[in-house]
């Protein structure tokens, strides 16, 4: 039955998270922007101490394939990840970002792995010191054009040697050389093969001929390392190839890792939303200080600029936030959902950046200094609408899916 | 718990209007606009499906099934889909039935109610929207003052559909108080004027009407609900519907354009091949659901008794807008042969233009 109901599981979770949102991320966020690079470890260690004490990690990924559940465990992982990590964002999304967790490596592993690697690079998340995971596939020379990797993986015995550059990686510092995490490394085992040749590979922590050359500096989301990765002659063992041995012979290595995607995007859609709900609830409150009032009901005529350009902000926010419930409790029900990922993604990295830059327009110099967090929201949000598939990739997933169009007729 | 899975019985039901709209609907529409009126044979189908004696109960003569808007957002986007004129033709006696069921005392349900039950099409209506441009459905200016133990309605409405063949008409009217009332008005009322039949740039096969109320006297016990009753709470059931109907258009219009752009070649390919077409499709494929889910949760809202004046509000606005982007690009997609009556989209643009102008012309 149509419901929009969450679950009473859902809806404490949501509120537990809530709390930590507004009493531990917020009052860092104007820190953790200003003096980018620095770590926020007391909340980062709060944070990895409290999701070892819950059924589901908090803005942790929650992406674990159906199948290999539990049927009774936990049907509404995804959705339960969803609303967690709306909050999160709502708090701060920089932070969410930056919280140890298995990450989009973890997502990668949890999509594309057998269950021995499942258990070799992610049950290290239970316990010891806060870890991270990350995925790299951008490199300088291609990011929407995943096809085109550069980056070598050539056998050699038992063992993979990697040779290429990696670029924009989210927690790359942290995951590679500050913990005992990993990097899904994306490299092609055969140039000539393109797509197929394209393998994803665990490279555990402070692996030899793994190095971060540099974290970048960014408009927004701050708190979160991005980093370049270079490898040169960095030998990993052989099993550490995602998915079963066959990999290597056929594309499932590359599918199994865009599948990633169908996990990871509702993901950034929903932290994307906690972040217009952050500007939303900002602005309505200081309009309502200065005594305007949003009017839902009376003739469209009537509305003032400002009723008007609210009223769409916050239809657009919600529509995106629905289009998201739907693609994570697709998933939650095992079904495919690669259509309804790009849709909740393209829909929501583009309402959240009109959302925040909308906001900011509204509340004049309120929105533009950097007293408030309106304006960090603005830049932390336009991230939403490049990473995990930029906007124009995600929609030309949708049109290829509504088209029933493969990669190579519409490109 | 969140779900986006209509029950089966949601889907029978859904399947039905589906394939009725597909089989009987569409094949007569672009007729029906250029006639101006919805063929006979359909009207009676459309009764035979029950769209108006389901929730009436058993007592008066209905089905006696329980209203869910959730449920009436399906059967409207279906409607509509098929065509908006045809959809709002039949559902039209709902706007006199629907209020009567919702706010209607015993009296009133027993006095209305049996009239809707028949074998074939019974008209009733409601007269909502004025002709002015900033009409607004929370302060009509329509008024209802007491007098002699009675009302008397003065004012002008416009777009009543079928007001001609309607027996009763439901009128909304600011009262003394300040609130606004809904009346039953006898057809014969002396002071009820019906006009000349009004021409639309779009809905052409609804014949709708401009009424006029001239110190027309209606009895206290014609004021449904008595004399606090707030109409307003229809409201969030019309604009339901409105936005699932808008749904309904743009997904018309949007599996028409898709279809054509995978046919028609340009520069040596499909021109859905070419990405500043693919993305509009994409955008508009977004957008639809978009709308439906708004819509969706609107209703649902409605359902469980929660406030909804809010996201039946922005749920009918968002999809107003979804309907006329939608099929303006529809159209775009077809170029020149989206312009040429031939092809359906031009009507389906002039027809999704209309959504931020209706109100009060449907209800779920
Ligand atoms: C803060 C941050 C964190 C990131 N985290 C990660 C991470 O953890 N791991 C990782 O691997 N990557 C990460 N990325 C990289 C990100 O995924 C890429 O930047 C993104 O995929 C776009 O690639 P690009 O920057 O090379 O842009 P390009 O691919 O060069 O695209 C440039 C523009 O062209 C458009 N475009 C490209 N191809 C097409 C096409 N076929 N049709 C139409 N338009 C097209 C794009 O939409 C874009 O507007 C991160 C980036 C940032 C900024």
């Amino acid at each position: 039955m149509i419901d929009f109901e969450l679950s009473p599981e859902i809806k404490n979770n949501r509120d537990m998270v809530h709390m930590v949102a507004e009493q531990y991320m917020r009052p860092l966020s104007h820190q953790f922007d200003e003096n980018e690079h620095e770590k926020p470890w007391d909340f980062l260690n709060m944070m990895w101490e409290a999701s070892r004490n819950s059924p589901v990690s908090i803005g942790g990924d929650g992406k674990k394939k159906k199948a290999d559940q539990e049927p009774s465990a936990a049907p509404q992982r995804g959705l339960l990840a969803a609303v967690a990590i709306e909050e999160l964002s709502w708090g701060d999304a920089g932070l969410y970002l930056s919280i140890p967790n298995p990450g989009l490596g973890g997502a990668a592993v949890a999509a594309a792995g057998t269950p021995e690697q499942r258990q070799r690079f992610l049950d290290r998340f239970k316990s010891g010191k806060p870890k991270w995971g990350a995925m790299a596939y951008t490199e300088p020379h291609c990011g929407s054009d995943t096809a085109a990797i550069q980056t070598t993986a050539r056998r050699d015995g038992d063992s993979y040697v990697l040779n290429g550059t990696k670029i924009f990686v989210t927690s790359g510092l942290m995951a590679a050389e500050k913990s005992e995490g990993f990097v899904v490394v994306w490299a092609t085992v055969d140039k000539s093969a393109g797509r197929a040749g394209i393998k994803a590979f665990v490279v555990e922590n402070n692996t030899p001929g793994m190095t971060v050359v540099k974290c970048e500096n960014k408009m927004g989301i701050r708190a979160s390392d991005t980093a370049m990765i270079v490898f040169e002659d960095c030998r990993i063992p052989s099993d550490n190839i995602l998915g079963s041995p066959v990999v290597q012979e056929t594309t499932e290595g590359f599918k199994g890792a865009m599948a990633t995607f169908d996990a990871t995007r509702p993901a950034v859609a929903a932290s994307a939303i906690g972040i217009g709900r952050a500007a939303l609830d900002f602005t309505r409150e200081a309009l309502e200080k200065e005594g305007v009032k949003v009017r839902y009901g009376i003739a469209r005529a009537r509305l003032t600029a400002i009723e008007r350009d609210f009223m769409e902000m916050e239809a657009n926010l919600q529509a995106a936030r629905l289009l998201t419930w739907r693609a994570s409790w697709m998933m939650d029900q095992g079904m495919r959902n690669n259509l309804e990922a790009s849709m909740a993604k393209a829909k929501a990295g583009l309402a959240v950046t009109q959302v925040t830059q909308k906001a900011v327009e509204i509340l004049g110099p309120l929105g533009y200094s950097r007293q408030l967090l309106l304006e960090k929201w603005m830049r932390d949000a336009k991230i939403n609408d490049i990473f995990e598939g930029t906007q124009q990739i995600n929609l030309m997933v949708v049109a290829r899916r509504i088209l029933g169009y493969s990669s190579k007729e519409l490109n | 718990m969140v779900s986006f899975q209509p029950s089966e019985e949601q889907q029978l039901i859904r399947d039905t209007i589906a394939s009725f709209a597909h089989e009987q609907i569409r094949p007569h529409a672009r007729d029906a606009d250029e006639n101006g009126a919805v063929p006979a044979a359909i009207v009676q189908q459309g009764w035979e499906l029950g769209l108006v004696q389901s929730s009436i109960p058993e007592a008066h003569g209905g089905h006696g099934d329980t209203r869910s808007a959730v449920t009436g957002a399906l059967i409207a986007e279906e409607l509509a889909w098929g065509d908006l004129a045809v959809a709002m033709h039949l559902l039209t006696p709902r706007l006199a039935v629907w209020p009567v069921l919702m706010l209607g005392s015993a009296e009133q349900q027993t006095s209305v109610l049996g009239a809707y039950t028949g074998n074939s099409f019974r008209t009733g209506t409601a007269a909502v929207m004025e002709p002015r441009f900033d009409f607004d459905a929370t302060e009509p200016a329509t008024t209802a003052h007491r007098s002699n133990g009675g009302y008397v309605l003065d004012g002008t409405k416009c777009y009543v559909p079928l007001a001609d063949q309607a027996d009763r008409i439901v009128v909304t009217a600011r009262t003394d108080g300040g609130g606004v009332g809904a009346f039953i008005v006898d057809r014969d009322t002396p002071g009820l004027t019906i006009g000349e039949r009004e021409q639309h740039m779009g809905i052409k096969a609804l014949a709708t009407y401009t009424l006029t109320l001239e110190s027309c006297r209606v009895p206290a016990a014609h004021r449904l609900g008595g004399d606090d009753a707030n109409v307003l709470a229809l409201a969030n059931h019309w604009r339901v519907g409105l936005a699932a109907m808008a749904v309904g258009v743009a997904r018309a219009a949007f599996e028409y354009a898709r279809d054509y752009a995978r046919e028609r070649h340009a520069f040596g390919m499909a021109i859905a091949r070419k990405q500043a077409i693919a993305f509009m499709l994409a955008e508009m494929a977004i957008e639809i659901d978009a709308a439906r889910l708004l819509a969706w949760e609107a209703a649902w809202r409605i359902d469980r008794g929660l406030d909804a004046t809010r996201e039946a509000y922005l749920a009918k606005n968002y999809a107003a807008n979804v309907a006329l982007k939608v099929t303006d690009n529809a159209v775009q997609i077809l170029g020149g042969h989206g312009y040429i009556r031939e092809h359906p989209v031009e009507m389906w643009l002039r027809n999704g233009r209309g959504f931020v102008t209706f109100e009060g012309l449907v209800m779920l």
